[in-house]
């Protein structure tokens, strides 16, 4: 009997032969050199998509709610919809940033500070439709509790009351954890930073970060504090979200495995979009060593996952539509299948659950044209999964009589463009400004970052002995 | 430099690498030295040991403002809905606790956040408009590739002499004196 032992390295998290120098250096050039062409180019479509927005938005503050495509059984349209895919979207910013650091995963580092911008800007491109749905813009500040005129409060019982806090809390939060992630990134621009003006601008958002241990210390506690709280806060929000409908007694929304299947689509869809958007800003900027091929395949797992998750909430309905034996659930199931929206269900049959399978392939995981195609295809399904759920239920109701099919109005697919613009405008001011990269935490899982990889004597740092994390057994009787 | 009337802030010594830093962290702590600090682009782990550095007291200050969110998320809704704008909604119970677990749970997250946020600016000392440590050049390496221990002169046992010979002894390859202005 003999018993072999082989020792597997331990896979870098970031590539190539990189000093803490090298890394400052390579994630402050993009926000200290000169404005390329090719950003102005980037950032004037964004503007005249966000232009856009503001006129959609503007006529329909002038003209009133008629604008869009909702009618009688169908109140809720595309504003709905569209709040709802981009606040999933966010999700997946938290997701990675907190979840991910509580469960000491290194590699977040490569993407956590890229997809909390995102989660910032796609919360802020969701907030806008529900504000612009209420009509009265004017009267929007009755959903917070201040005292009013009126001596009127609003009613905490609503699911809608609650996705008010949930969404703005989620928001604030968000912000907060990205600032304190950014605070010793700023110190670093504001240390290398050449002209004035930058040296002023980043030295005064950066507050006089020094780097000392015992700044640090604190600083390591409030993320970790921070990652506690944004834990069950991101899996609040989109549950909070699911109540909007869950809470109704409306057939296809009145159902308790609303929240976790929310929870996982956002989760999927937001992978999808950090992914379209990392694969695109790795090339641009040149951080290929950083976003890599490891990254992007952990990233691919988590998609497919959540994919798998969500295909079995769409398996779980069909059987509680029969199992219930609840005539108008089993209708509305029916109706996603055959009715008149059955092709949107059809695109997101083929969208989320047929083309997620291909993850299962290590080859099409780390693959990057691929991982792209499939993140396009989930961000579609996406949408088309709250369009089945916002309008199926809604449009195809009790009695047949009161029938009616919904289709958006040219305002309608304005509006949404339009939020690209804001997304857009928001996320290249990011790019060009902001460190897009966690430098400080980037430096913390390089191996030099450890004392322990260094040499006793000579103080010198040796490059670390392969950790064995798989142990091949081989044994003979 | 003229340095004769100038007040001295303290001692600062940069070393190669992390190890270096937490093993001359650890010599400066048992030379007995209080008032001392070091200084990295990213926190070493193991540091806390070496300086002796006790627990953060954050978590404390996160806890009121959490309990300030949730006690006070709770209390408004109670009254209002049960004191100030009862409405019949449905034939909804007024008082009902679990409705209001969603907002309670959203509120207690914001303000524990902002406590966090807040707490952590008060017990850094931030935002600092001034601190003499920028004044030395090489110590803008801090938040690039330096690692820097400095001695503050409000230490009962500093001596600029002590000080840079202590330094000199484990391995510092730059010591430079910190002015205050």
């Amino acid at each position: 009997m003999s018993t072999t032992y082989q020792y597997v390295p331990k896979p870098k998290i970031v590539k190539g032969d990189h000093t803490f120098g090298s890394i400052t250096e390579l994630i402050t050039k993009t926000p200290l050199s000169p404005t390329p062409k090719l950003w102005y180019l980037a950032f004037g479509c964004a503007n005249l998509l966000l232009i856009t927005l503001l006129g959609a938005i503007s006529y329909l503050v002038w003209e009133g709610l008629g604008i869009w495509g909702i009618n009688n059984p169908a109140g809720w349209g595309w504003a709905i919809i569209n709040f709802v895919w981009w606040v999933g979207i966010g999700h997946a910013g938290t997701l990675i940033s907190a979840i991910l650091y509580l469960f000491r995963q290194g590699w977040r580092t490569a993407i956590n500070r890229f997809a909390e911008a995102m989660t910032i800007f796609a919360v802020m491109c969701a907030g806008i439709f529900p504000a612009i749905h209420v009509g009265r813009i004017w009267a929007i500040y009755w959903v917070f509790p201040v005292p009013n005129q009126m001596s009127a409060w609003p009613n905490f019982s609503s699911p809608l009351l609650w996705d008010v806090f949930a969404v703005s809390t989620y928001f604030t939060v968000s912000v907060i954890f990205w600032y304190v992630g950014l605070i010793p990134d700023l110190a670093t621009l504001r240390d290398k930073a050449k002209s004035k003006i930058s040296k002023l601008a980043y030295g005064t958002f950066a507050l006089g970060w020094t780097g000392s241990f015992r700044d640090w210390w604190n600083y390591e506690k409030a993320y970790m504090i921070l990652a506690g709280l944004a834990t069950p806060l991101v899996l609040s929000v989109h549950t909070v979200v699911s109540f909007d409908f869950a809470v109704s007694v409306i057939p296809g929304w009145h159902s308790t495995i609303f929240p976790p299947y929310f929870v996982a689509g956002a989760i999927y869809s937001g992978f999808a979009m950090v992914l379209t958007l990392m694969l695109i800003a790795r090339k641009i900027y040149g951080m290929e060593d950083i976003m890599n091929i490891d990254i992007m395949e952990k990233m691919n797992l988590v998609m497919m996952v959540t994919g798998n998750l969500v295909a079995f909430s769409y398996l779980m309905e069909g059987f509680m539509a029969w199992y219930s034996g609840y005539i108008y659930e089993s209708g509305i199931f029916w109706l996603y299948v055959v009715g008149p929206y059955a092709w949107g269900f059809w695109i997101l049959m083929f969208c989320n659950v047929l083309t997620p399978q291909f993850l299962w392939f290590r080859s099409v995981r780390r693959n990057v044209g691929l991982t792209f195609l499939i993140s396009i295809f989930v961000n579609v399904g996406m949408w088309f999964e709250r369009f089945m759920i916002a309008t199926v239920s809604l449009a195809t109701d009790f009695m047949p009589s009161s029938w009616d099919y919904y289709s958006p109005t040219f305002w309608d697919i304005i509006t949404y463009i339009g939020t690209f613009g804001l997304f857009f405008t928001m996320f290249l001011l990011f790019l060009r400004f902001l460190p897009m990269v966690a430098i400080s935490e980037v430096k913390g899982v390089l191996p030099q970052a450890d004392p322990h990889n260094y040499d006793d004597e000579t103080q010198e740092y040796v490059e670390a002995p392969n950790e064995p994390i798989v142990v091949k057994q081989e044994q003979t009787v | 430099m003229n340095s004769d009337n100038k007040k001295v802030h303290g001692v600062l010594a940069e070393f190669r690498n992390p190890k270096e830093l937490i093993d001359a962290a650890d010599q400066v702590r048992k030379s007995g030295y209080k008032d001392f600090d070091t200084y990295a682009p990213y926190p070493i782990h193991g540091m806390e040991e070496a300086m002796g550095v006790k627990k953060s007291p954050l978590g404390w200050i996160v806890l009121g403002g959490g309990l300030t969110g949730g006690v006070g998320a709770l209390a408004l809704m109670i009254w209002v809905m049960t004191t100030a704008w009862p409405l019949n909604i449905s034939g909804k119970p007024l008082f009902d606790i679990p409705i209001y677990v969603p907002i309670t749970f959203e509120l207690t997250v914001l303000l524990s956040s902002f406590a966090t946020l807040f707490g952590l600016l008060y017990l850094n000392g931030l935002p600092q408009l001034h601190n003499p440590i920028f004044n030395v050049e090489r110590f803008s390496k801090a938040s690039d590739d330096g690692f820097f221990v400095c001695i503050e002169s409000s230490d009962d046992l500093f001596s600029e002499d002590k000080v840079t010979n202590l330094f000199r002894d484990h391995g510092a390859t730059h010591i430079e004196t910190v002015y205050d202005s």
